[in-house]
């Protein structure tokens, strides 16, 4: 039984009948139902109680305009929390719930809130809450709990959502009928067009009334041209899709809902996609919302949009109620009272806030026999829980005050209009400011940075007529901008009956017997109950500006955006300061026009695909030698290979003490690697290096630190020279990307001169590292016709040649103290080259080792690592690297000058140093404080930091490297870390290498 | 959402292609050593940062790897024109600018 | 100034709220004032409280071009910490925050400032190495921290993905106990309120365009509603500085970005603190109405423009979604930009210039709110001193040319 429902019309499908249940109660609709057209089919009225006084709360709205009937779909991780009954599709099974009620929306006990209202005006808590001065915690807490409207989901989501991009010439917003128009002509003339439109199917507003056009029901008047549109092949049409944000440069990015109407999650493919378009023109056509009018209890349930009454009764042939009292001050809201008696129902009056009206749509109320109430408005709506009757007064002239005696009427729906507010939402979002027309009574869009026509109800014009027109000729000069040449220059057509309509009335809050201050509610945004007094009370108190009004009172900040409530909330603040409304200010929108779910913004990328993952060419072999991962930038480098039973610190240990007795080898393939070539290539890279490189010849290496321009140190690696003119220079992982765009930027930018050139290379080669004294024996045995003895291949030096029958390139660089060489070939025989070296290693024990037990070694040996060592504040000389600097050099290098600023030179910078601590086997965290004294209060004189520490293996003791205010100066120094954990570890200044510190084992 | 023309690709491309790289025509001082701390202090750090057109600098990061002078207007983000290293804007744009430093 | 009390709640509730007074004077501008602040948010009312409470200096007056709080005030995320690594600026974060502590009480408006707590994630072991040395720092300079394991945190984030197996897990945080939020316009309006009992005129709607210099020393400023004389003109217009500097021939080492934020829908309460990540560049806590209120990395070109790029939004959602997998099925409400002074190393300036009676307070990035009571303080101190409060000494503009730079990128909660 569906008491409200018609027994014929509406866009509906009798045949499919639909279950779903509400707070637990099973109800019937139909296929074409919204939830909330089948709650009202089935005579609900209550769905919502008010979020602050616990008020009764029914559906006012039919689409993105509902404050009230926000509600919980579904449950566990699916649920989706906050939907708009009006816009969710209704499908079998649906289960929904409202948001707010405690513990019952029909017994709802926040409603005795209602009863204290009065204590709680706008910013009440502003005033209160501050005593005593630790409770606001406390008091936090309980307002909390009455918090929010719908819950999240508690587990992560199960669906996926994608992303299309895509380039049209004209995109045209909105799938009414000047959108239709517009659409057409783009296409005609040749155009790409994209029209969208967030309703399950075109139409707009004719799906919901009975317009005439061409002597046929308008909606099938424009069936033909949307199946025209269909079938166009430069035509994409996409419903149930909302443009949600317009942006710079006439991006536009809009969400499908693919799913949605058939279930709670997607059963295959996404969810939602986002259309992330980029138009040569948009078209706006994104119609226009009916604004209520203000007054007292107008919350009710049983009070409607009268375009809602309408909607209901044509499109989903409901009538959500039986006696209707309409209020209005325009023409338009007549044709609710005219289909309402078509319907069978009674229209108990029209109450007109205009002393009257010439208008086409009056006259025909009166010939049908409607009682209409000239010059009065309605003053209170009376009932419980639902509406059932209304207090009735006649108005002076300009609708601002009670002239006659209250009179009450009996209803149970009430519809309201108090004209129509165009959807300058998106035009607004590029930070264009609408501009108020009194003629119109409404916002309008006003003057463009982006390349966009409003057109239709979007653009304040209400005529049918008008819209086809104005769409289609928007739609020929859309195409026209873009280049295309119209076809056809006539607009369509057409024969629509000539109405007179009589202009609105400037009235927004409809007046009471008693001041607004002391009226019964009058609600101006209902969703954050926000009444007139409210509003006039923030103008009392001096928040004037309608923004200051907005943030005291909240107008506006719901998940409805004050689609209804935002103008008469400044025509309510503009009267109470005796202003003009387009004095008091404008309507700033913000995207979204609705809101809008994150997954289908976030896209695919997000999990595993959040960002890359790279993966050297060897990468599986350490996935099946157990190899625990380290991410270093988008690369997974092997951490460290624990064997069965071992620890983290006994595998890194094992693995350093064979590289340092017998050989290991490390994957150096993410290591970043530019090859630069040209003749002026060594004078370039002398200029951005701190050190020379103009006397580098092939076959040699050379380390080399770069500086920012500040001399700030940035990155660091080795370059070799390939041969004449050509260089290889290696780079941070995590440097790479950001080296190669520095080396660009001044070879680009400032030296064009020099003729250089850049490749990156670092995913074209594979890097095995085999280090430790029997490093050249695993070669010979891996076979190679390189010449290893020590006087033909030295330390710094690079050899081409055959290794393991591979072309390769084999460094003698090392980043462990020990004699290395390091294997480069190319990428794809990365994988055999490295089983090549651990197969002939093997005699040796050869152990793979990870990041862990490189920085182990490099630590013994004082190598830093930008990044780890440095932090963005670190001089050459601050790490005791002077030596890579070379002062002399003809050019002054990036960031030379910089090294000679007071406050680089000055004495007491902090200077890189190692640690040693007294308990040999204590380890320093990294990132623990150097203090010089324990005697100190907090706060205290901190001299540095350390960066980089491990126990030492080899040493059989623990190391640090740190930053120490005159580091250098100090060596023997005792200074002390603090730790978070209460405890003091007590460490001596010591240089910073720990281990053969002349250097003899890399040189052997 | 911007979309800038690369003036070596001759397209209209995504502004995820592009790297920002900062204000343009920003001359490296010749003799940084005949610099006092605060002419060098002025050429590291002191941008002009105006409010309306600004020359600035992109990289196409993505594709052609070259920088690439824009003339962006940085309250309405409308980009007057787009030009190679090492030219100046256009004398339409050079008038808007109002000056030719 | 009418107290604000439960009491006075009750008193104008039984007079149907017709009796409450204005919160604050619109008066029209003398001609001549002590001090002129130039800028209505919360930092330049913040100046203009301390000048009339702390130095007695009550012929003042703060000019604001469009209402008051209406910039980075009543835009931001209003997050609030001191756990900032160098010495310099934690101490200057720290001093915020302690008067944050007591200011509800202070102003006599509630500003909401709720010590919820806020986590600093870290998804590397370098991540993880910053966060240990910028605790450590901060325990010694008297700024509670704590470094928690993914098991401590997820006790106290229950939605956090703390799955080791993810992309980039979660190692470790920092967490601050003391640091939280506050209501963003009540910081304004509160101290709007309490400057105006103290007889500071606050004019809104009255644009600075020009300031008057003569002999080098600052003589007062042009507005569009006229010249107004002052013999001290501090300059706190977050979004504006560089134009605000070039109408007195000077330069700043300033580029302003746009800084986005975004809100969902209001949900039942489901975060209790605020969780901050710079590797995966998110940030979020929900606030008292239910929103959760997630902040966006910053644009990388400069822009005025109160937006930035939708592509900087979907890389602030891909975060969330990916620290909070059961946030993709929540909606995005609203979405807006800021403009952010930035400097070269992320701090502030607080700076004399090199123009008598002429100082700046900017630069301030994405720090500004956190350290509103702060940067007031110590900017009024400066300007009523001619010299440079203690904590403000290192912010000074010279450090540019000297190269003490006090880098906090690491700290300041974006990355930049």
């Amino acid at each position: 039984m569906q008491p409200n429902r018609l027994d014929q019309g509406g866009l509906i499908d009798r045949g499919r009948p639909l279950q779903f249940t509400f707070n637990g109660t099973a109800y019937l609709g139909y296929q074409g139902d919204t939830l909330a057209s089948a709650l009202l089919a089935n005579g609900v009225k209550l769905v919502a109680r008010s979020f602050k006084y616990g008020r009764p709360r029914g559906i006012v709205g039919f689409g993105a305009e509902e404050p009230n009937a926000i509600i919980q779909l579904g449950r566990g991780g699916e649920t989706v929390p906050n939907l708009r009954a009006t816009q969710v599709e209704l499908y079998d099974g649906l289960e929904a719930c409202s948001v707010s009620g405690w513990p019952s929306l029909d017994l709802d006990l926040t409603s005795l809130f209602g009863l204290v209202g009065r204590l709680l005006p706008p910013g009440f808590y502003y005033k209160t809450f501050m005593w005593p001065r630790r409770f606001w915690m406390a008091y936090e807490h309980f307002i909390r709990k009455a918090a929010g409207l719908g819950k999240a989901p508690d587990t992560a989501d199960p669906d996926i959502y994608d992303k299309l991009h895509q380039h049209c010439d004209v995109l045209v917003v909105g799938g009414g009928v000047a959108g239709i128009q517009a659409a057409r002509a783009a296409a005609n003339a040749g155009a790409r067009v994209i029209i969208l439109d967030e309703q399950t199917q075109l139409g707009g507003m004719l799906l919901a009334s009975h317009s005439e056009v061409n002597g046929m029901p308008a909606l099938d008047w424009v069936a033909g041209q949307i199946s025209e549109l269909q079938g166009h092949a430069r035509v994409t049409v996409l419903t149930r899709t909302t443009a949600f944000g317009y942006f710079d440069h006439n991006f536009v990015a809009a969400v499908e809902r693919r799913t949605d109407h058939l279930g709670l999650s997607a059963t295959s493919a996404s969810r939602q996609r986002l259309h992330r378009i980029r138009a040569r023109q948009v078209i706006l056509a994104s119609g226009a919302i009916e604004r209520p009018l203000v007054f007292a209890n107008n919350d009710l349930p049983g009070v409607m949009l009268a375009s809602a009454v309408q909607a209901y009764l044509n499109r989903w042939a409901v009538a959500p109620g039986r006696r209707l009292l309409l209020v209005t001050n325009n023409d338009s809201a007549y044709q609710a009272a005219l289909d309402w008696q078509t319907a069978g129902r009674e229209v108990v009056a029209v109450l007109d806030t205009r002393p009257g009206s010439n208008g086409s749509l009056p006259k025909a109320a009166e010939a049908a026999n409607i009682k209409v109430y000239r010059g009065y408005g309605l003053v209170e709506a009376k009932g419980g829980k639902a509406v059932a009757g209304a207090r009735i007064a006649s108005l002076s002239a300009d609708g601002q005050s009670i002239t006659g005696a209250i009179q009450e009427l009996e209803c149970d729906l009430i519809a309201s209009s108090g004209g129509w507010s165009p959807v300058v939402h998106l035009s607004s979002h590029t930070g264009n400011k609408p501009r108020w027309d009194d003629e119109k009574g409404a916002f309008v869009p006003g003057n463009s940075l982006q390349n966009f026509l409003a057109v239709g109800a979007s653009n304040g014009e209400w005529n049918l007529k008008a819209c086809i027109s104005q769409g289609y000729l928007a739609g020929q000069a859309a195409a026209r901008a873009g280049g295309f040449d119209s076809v056809d220059l006539e607009s369509p057509v057409v024969n629509i009956k000539e109405t007179i309509e009589s202009a609105q009335q400037a009235v927004f809050l409809l007046p009471h017997e008693m001041p607004t201050s002391r009226a019964p509610k009058q609600f101006v945004d209902q969703q954050l109950d926000v009444t007139a007094a409210a509003i006039e009370l923030a103008a009392r108190e001096g928040y004037q500006s309608i923004e200051h009004t907005k943030r005291y009172t909240a107008l506006g900040f719901g998940t409805d955006q004050g689609k209804l409530g935002n103008i008469n909330g400044m025509a309510i603040l503009a009267n109470a300061l005796g202003k003009s409304i387009a004095d008091t200010g404008t309507t700033v929108f913000r995207p979204a026009y609705t809101p809008t779910t994150f997954g289908a913004i976030a896209g695919r990328d997000v999990g595993e695909l959040l960002d890359p993952e790279r993966y050297t060419a060897m990468h599986r072999w350490h996935e099946r030698h157990g190899a625990k991962w380290e991410n270093v930038g988008q690369w997974k480098r092997p951490w460290y290979y624990p064997q069965a039973g071992e620890t983290m610190l006994e595998a890194v240990n094992r693995e350093c003490l064979a590289v340092r007795n017998s050989a290991g080898m490390l994957d150096a393939s993410t290591l970043g690697k530019i090859d630069i070539q040209g003749p002026d290539a060594a004078e370039f890279i002398t200029r951005i290096y701190s050190n020379s490189f103009l006397k580098l010849e092939p076959g040699r290496c050379r380390y080399g630190l770069m500086l920012k321009e500040d001399g700030m140190i940035f990155d660091d690696g080795v370059t070799a020279c390939l041969g004449d003119n050509h260089y290889l220079m290696f780079t941070t992982t995590g440097g790479a990307a950001a080296v190669l765009s520095w080396l660009e930027l001044w070879a680009q930018t400032e030296w064009p001169e020099l003729q250089v050139y850049f490749t990156s290379v670092t995913d074209h080669w594979a890097t095995t590292t085999v280090s430790g004294p029997k490093a050249r024996q695993v070669l010979e045995r891996l076979g190679t016709d390189i010449d290893l003895t020590p006087a033909e291949f030295k330390f710094m030096d690079w050899r081409a040649g055959t290794v393991a029958g591979l072309a390769a390139r084999v460094f003698r660089i090392s980043f462990t103290g020990e004699l290395t060489y390091e294997i480069n070939v190319p990428a794809h025989f990365g994988r055999y080259i490295w089983e090549a070296v651990y197969a002939a290693g093997k005699e040796f024990d050869i152990t793979p080792y990870g990041t862990e037990a490189m920085h182990v070694l490099r630590a013994e040996k004082g190598f830093i690592i930008c990044g780890q060592d440095t932090d963005g504040s670190m001089t050459p000389d601050d790490m005791n690297m002077g030596w890579a600097v070379n002062r002399n050099k003809a050019f002054s290098f990036i960031g030379k000058r910089s090294l000679e600023r007071s406050d680089t030179t000055k004495g007491n910078r902090k200077q890189l140093v190692g640690l040693r601590t007294q308990d040999a086997a204590t380890v320093l965290p990294e990132g623990a404080q150097i203090v010089n004294s324990l005697n100190e209060t907090i706060p205290m004189r901190m001299q540095g930091h350390v960066t980089s520490s491990y126990f030492s293996p080899i040493l059989g003791h623990s190391i640090a490297l740190a930053v120490v205010k005159a580091g250098l100066s100090r060596m023997g120094d005792t200074v002390y870390c603090p730790l978070a954990d209460g405890q003091t570890v007590a460490a001596k200044i010591v240089p910073s290498v720990f281990y053969d510190p002349s250097g003899e084992r890399q040189n052997v | 959402m911007l979309q800038i023309y690369c003036p070596y690709c001759r397209e209209m491309r995504e502004e995820e292609e592009f790297s920002y790289s900062g204000e343009a025509h920003i001359k490296r001082p010749d003799n940084p050593e005949a610099l006092s701390d605060e002419e060098w202090g002025d050429y590291l750090f002191f941008r002009k940062n105006p409010r309306g057109l600004h020359c600035e600098m992109w990289q196409h990061t993505v594709a052609c790897r070259r920088y690439f002078n824009v003339v962006r207007d940085t309250v309405s983000y409308e980009i007057h024109e787009t030009y190679p290293i090492g030219s100046q804007p256009s004398k339409m744009t050079d008038a808007a600018l109002g000056s030719t430093d | 100034m009418q107290k604000y009390s439960a009491f006075g709640l009750l008193r104008h509730a039984l007079s149907h709220h017709e009796n409450w007074p204005a919160a604050w004077r619109s008066p029209d501008p003398q001609s001549n004032y002590d001090v002129i602040v130039v800028g209505g948010g919360g930092h330049g009312l913040a100046t203009a409280y301390y000048l009339a409470k702390n130095h007695g200096i009550r012929k003042v007056a703060v000019l604001e071009k469009g209402y008051l709080g209406g910039g980075n005030t009543g835009r931001n995320t209003t997050i609030i910490r001191s756990n900032y690594l160098w010495d310099e600026a934690a101490q200057l974060y720290e001093f915020a925050l302690k008067l944050w502590e007591g200011l509800s009480q202070e102003l006599n408006f509630n500003v909401m400032f709720s010590q919820r707590g806020v986590f600093n994630l870290g998804h590397s072991l370098q991540d993880m190495r910053d966060i240990e040395r910028r605790v450590n720092a901060n325990r010694l300079n008297g700024i509670d921290g704590v470094v928690l394991n993914p098991a401590e945190i997820k006790e106290k984030i229950p939605l956090l993905n703390c799955s080791q197996s993810s992309r980039y897990p979660v190692l470790g945080a920092s967490w601050q106990p003391r640091g939280g939020t506050a209501r963003h316009d009540a910081v304004a309006w509160g101290y709007a309120r309490a400057a105006d009992a103290l007889g500071v005129d606050l004019i809104q709607q009255t644009e600075v365009t020009g300031i008057r210099v003569v002999n080098g020393n600052v003589t007062g400023v042009e507005t569009r509603r006229g010249f107004i004389g002052a013999d001290k003109v501090a300059c706190v217009t977050a979004g504006n500085s560089g134009v605000m500097a070039g109408m007195a021939g000077l330069r700043l080492p300033i580029e302003s970005h746009p800084l986005q934020a975004l809100v969902s829908e209001p949900l039942r309460p489901c975060l209790d603190t605020v969780v901050m990540s710079n590797a995966v560049h998110g940030y979020i806590s929900q606030s008292d109405k239910g929103d959760l209120v997630i902040g966006a990395g910053i644009d990388r070109y400069n822009g005025y423009g109160q937006r930035g790029s939708f592509s900087v939004v979907e890389h602030t959602i891909q975060a969330i979604c990916e620290l909070f997998p059961a946030f993709s099925r929540v909606r995005m409400n609203r979405q807006w930009g800021g403009i952010v002074d930035t400097c070269p190393d992320a701090c502030p300036i607080i700076s004399k210039t090199p123009v008598g009676g002429l100082y700046f307070n900017c630069g301030w990035g994405t720090g500004g709110f956190k350290s509103t009571p702060g940067s007031g303080y110590v900017f009024a101190d400066t300007v009523a001193n001619d010299d440079a409060h203690p904590l403000a000494k290192p912010f000074s503009i010279d450090r540019f040319y000297s190269g003490a730079l006090i880098d906090e990128h690491g700290a300041a909660g974006v990355a930049h």
